[in-house]
């Protein structure tokens, strides 16, 4: 027993990085299916290796990749919003309706960007201000949201957006990278500074690992959630910018079903759907992947319903495949 | 009066009683008894999901993939009676119940076996079930001609003043509270949504308990596919889309606790009885049914909150939860 006292016991600041623990990690596995599908897909069919047709099928995943940057933190504090794309639907309603009236691209942006800002406020209220559970809250506001939507255009749609407008869905920066595509990958740049090298992204680890330590830490819990829900709300106004000025028209019904996208792209990208735990190098290869998969089965023909099949079958997959995993190590013990 | 606001049954009864009286003002039929018999079987089979629906909650897991579940069954059920119209009903139904057990048992085996929180494993099966509900229509519709009559009419005969599809409810919601009040499940159902750490202690199987209530709930998403189907007589692929949502929002005003272990079947009922009388009564009052959406919306989150205050002073912490509100305070 006294071999054990004297032996000097350090407690690393963090674990060390040996090859082997790096290349098991999830983002090198993952980096190595997006290889695999790229690969697989070039084979598949003659239109996919053109540098064009690959720029078109960034635009299947930038906008929703956005939003899973800031559900990914919201998802690592231990909370979720299923809201997005309700939130999506009525920002890009109210700037349809503020376009019919003729205001100017700078206020369209600012009105979308608002309104984001303005329902991620109410539900960071509800949640962090009222502590109520984030899962019925947000499928509550959802449903408000979009409902807004609905009474606002029924069956009717928004367009005649002005022309300059166009410019976030479909204007390029330079050569093949499309506006939305530079923003997404300075917003990739952002979130990953705020999540792994600042006091506020530590702090959201900790509330997701330990709520209890996080308050006795004094950490403003409730404040980190509010200010998260605030950034989704925020991301999902950005993203309704974007989506709404590449289609050039709204409907109640745009953007539906995205929450479970946005939510398969976080929980791929391997952020711990209990909180805790992920990073944004996962999600922005998670955004790879899911971008490629419907890419490729859409040069294949395979009707958009049929690829959410897959959508589906890649989130339970990739949650339960580390799991079976585990199961297999702890038996092989 | 105090205890009389915490009595969820008897204020919703009461809202549910002034709610109805104001419509008739408006609309002097509306209080009817048979406009209100007409309500409760508009209302049936969002009891019947909303049982379903409650009896997972119970157990501190929620089911999103009913309303696909009962799109797929229903489509599997509709191509059947198409095909084979000499097949006899009751068949069909035993069916529906069979299939949508199935898929709920797929959900049920996911959270217990793999510990996918419920969540997640519906969120994916909700698109999977209803992109199999394409795949195997092919997208395509099956339509009132090609049901047969006895498929299309049973639920509407009325008996003793009611349509079958009324009583099958009232079937539905005697068996329900019979099941989670009168029998071993129903307690385990209870005590594992309440406290799962004591449950375990008590040696209630937790995984296997909320297995059984995802069976449930998909069988009684299968009965209702038939249900649907014969009521609206018709099969497409969008057949109750959303429908899920209002499932939950039932539960929730009918003071069913998200975090499990709270909630009688009283409330689920009268939850779906106020949505089902705010339904019918939006185009009574001049109100487009574009605002119902809206309108559910706003509900479930005064629920919702309605719901923490009630339960905040619901018993006495001894042992504190580690993420219980007081600390901060």
């Amino acid at each position: 027993m006294s071999e054990v006292a004297t032996t000097k016991r350090v407690i690393p600041d963090r674990l060390g990085t040996k090859t082997s623990r790096m290349l098991a990690s999830w983002e090198v596995l993952l980096f190595g299916v997006a290889a695999l599908i790229f690969i697989f897909n070039s084979f598949a069919s003659p239109y996919f290796l053109n540098a064009w047709n690959l720029s078109d099928a960034t635009f299947n995943f930038t906008e929703k990749a956005m939003i899973a940057f800031a559900m990914a933190l919201l998802v690592i504090a231990g909370e979720i919003d299923l809201s997005v794309a309700a939130i999506i639907a009525l920002a890009s309603t109210a700037m349809g309706a503020a376009a019919q009236m003729g205001i100017g691209t700078p206020g369209l942006v600012m009105i979308g960007i608002g309104t984001g800002l303005l329902c991620g406020a109410f539900n960071g209220l509800l949640v962090a201000g009222l502590r109520l559970p984030s899962i019925v809250v947000t499928i509550g506001t959802m449903s408000l949201f979009r409902g807004i939507s609905y009474i606002v255009l029924g069956d009717q749609a928004y367009g005649k957006y002005p022309e300059s407008f166009a410019y976030f869905g479909q204007g390029y920066v330079a050569w093949v990278f499309s506006f939305e595509f530079v923003l997404f990958i300075g917003l990739a740049i952002a979130f990953a500074i705020l999540l792994h090298a600042t006091n506020f992204g530590r702090q959201v680890y900790v509330i997701g690992n330990n709520e209890f330590a996080a308050r006795f830490s004094g950490i403003p819990v409730e404040r980190v959630k509010f200010i998260l829900f605030l950034l989704t709300g925020l991301m999902a106004g950005v993203a309704a910018v974007c989506l709404t000025s590449r289609l050039g028209s709204t409907r109640p019904s745009i953007a539906q079903g995205w929450e479970l996208e946005v939510v398969t792209m976080v929980v791929l990208g391997g952020v711990s759907i209990l909180g805790g735990a992920g990073t944004i190098a996962g999600v922005v290869i998670a955004a790879f992947v899911m971008g490629l998969v419907t890419f490729g089965l859409g040069l294949l023909n395979v009707p958009g319903i049929v690829m959410s099949i897959f959508v589906g079958l890649l989130l339970i997959i990739t949650i339960a495949v580390p799991i079976i995993a585990r199961r297999i190590k702890e038996m092989n013990r | 009066m105090n205890r009389f606001l915490k009595n969820r049954e008897i204020l919703l009864v009461v809202i549910i009683a002034i709610m109805v009286a104001g419509f008739s003002t408006r609309a002097p039929g509306f209080a009817s008894p048979g406009n209100l018999a007409n309500i409760f079987n508009d209302t049936s089979i969002l009891i019947i999901l909303a049982l379903g629906q409650m009896t997972v909650i119970l157990t501190k897991s929620i089911d999103l993939s009913v309303a696909a579940n009962l799109a797929f069954t229903g489509m599997a059920v509709a191509m059947t009676n198409a095909a084979y119209p000499d097949l006899p009903l009751a068949l069909l139904i035993v069916m529906a119940i069979g299939i949508g057990a199935f898929l709920g048992a797929i959900n049920g085996f996911l959270v217990w076996a793999l510990q996918i929180p419920p969540i997640v494993v519906t969120l994916g099966t909700l698109t999977i079930y209803r992109g199999m509900a394409f795949v195997l229509s092919g997208g395509g519709w099956v339509n009132a001609h090609q049901m047969t009559p006895s498929f299309l009419n049973i639920p509407r005969t009325p008996v003793l003043g009611l349509p079958i599809l009324s009583w099958i409810a009232i079937v539905i919601v005697l068996g329900a509270w019979f099941v989670l009040t009168r029998l071993p499940f129903g307690r385990a159902a209870y005590a594992s949504g309440g406290n799962p750490t004591a449950a375990v202690y008590a040696g209630i199987d937790i995984g296997w308990t909320r297995f059984l209530a995802f069976v449930l709930s998909g069988a009684l998403a299968g009965l209702s596919s038939y249900l649907w189907v014969s009521r609206y007589a018709v099969a497409y692929v969008d057949i109750a889309a959303g429908f899920e949502l209002d499932t939950v929002a039932a539960c929730v005003i009918g003071g069913i606790s998200i975090a499990g272990g709270i909630g009688s079947v009283a409330g689920a009922v009268l939850g779906s009885l106020f949505l089902g009388v705010i339904k019918n009564a939006l185009p009574v009052i001049g109100i487009s049914p574009f605002a119902q959406m809206a309108i559910s919306g706003i509900v479930i989150v005064l629920a919702v909150v309605f719901n923490a205050r009630a339960e905040k002073k619901a018993g006495r912490i001894i042992l504190r939860d580690r993420a219980a509100p007081e600390v901060s305070a």
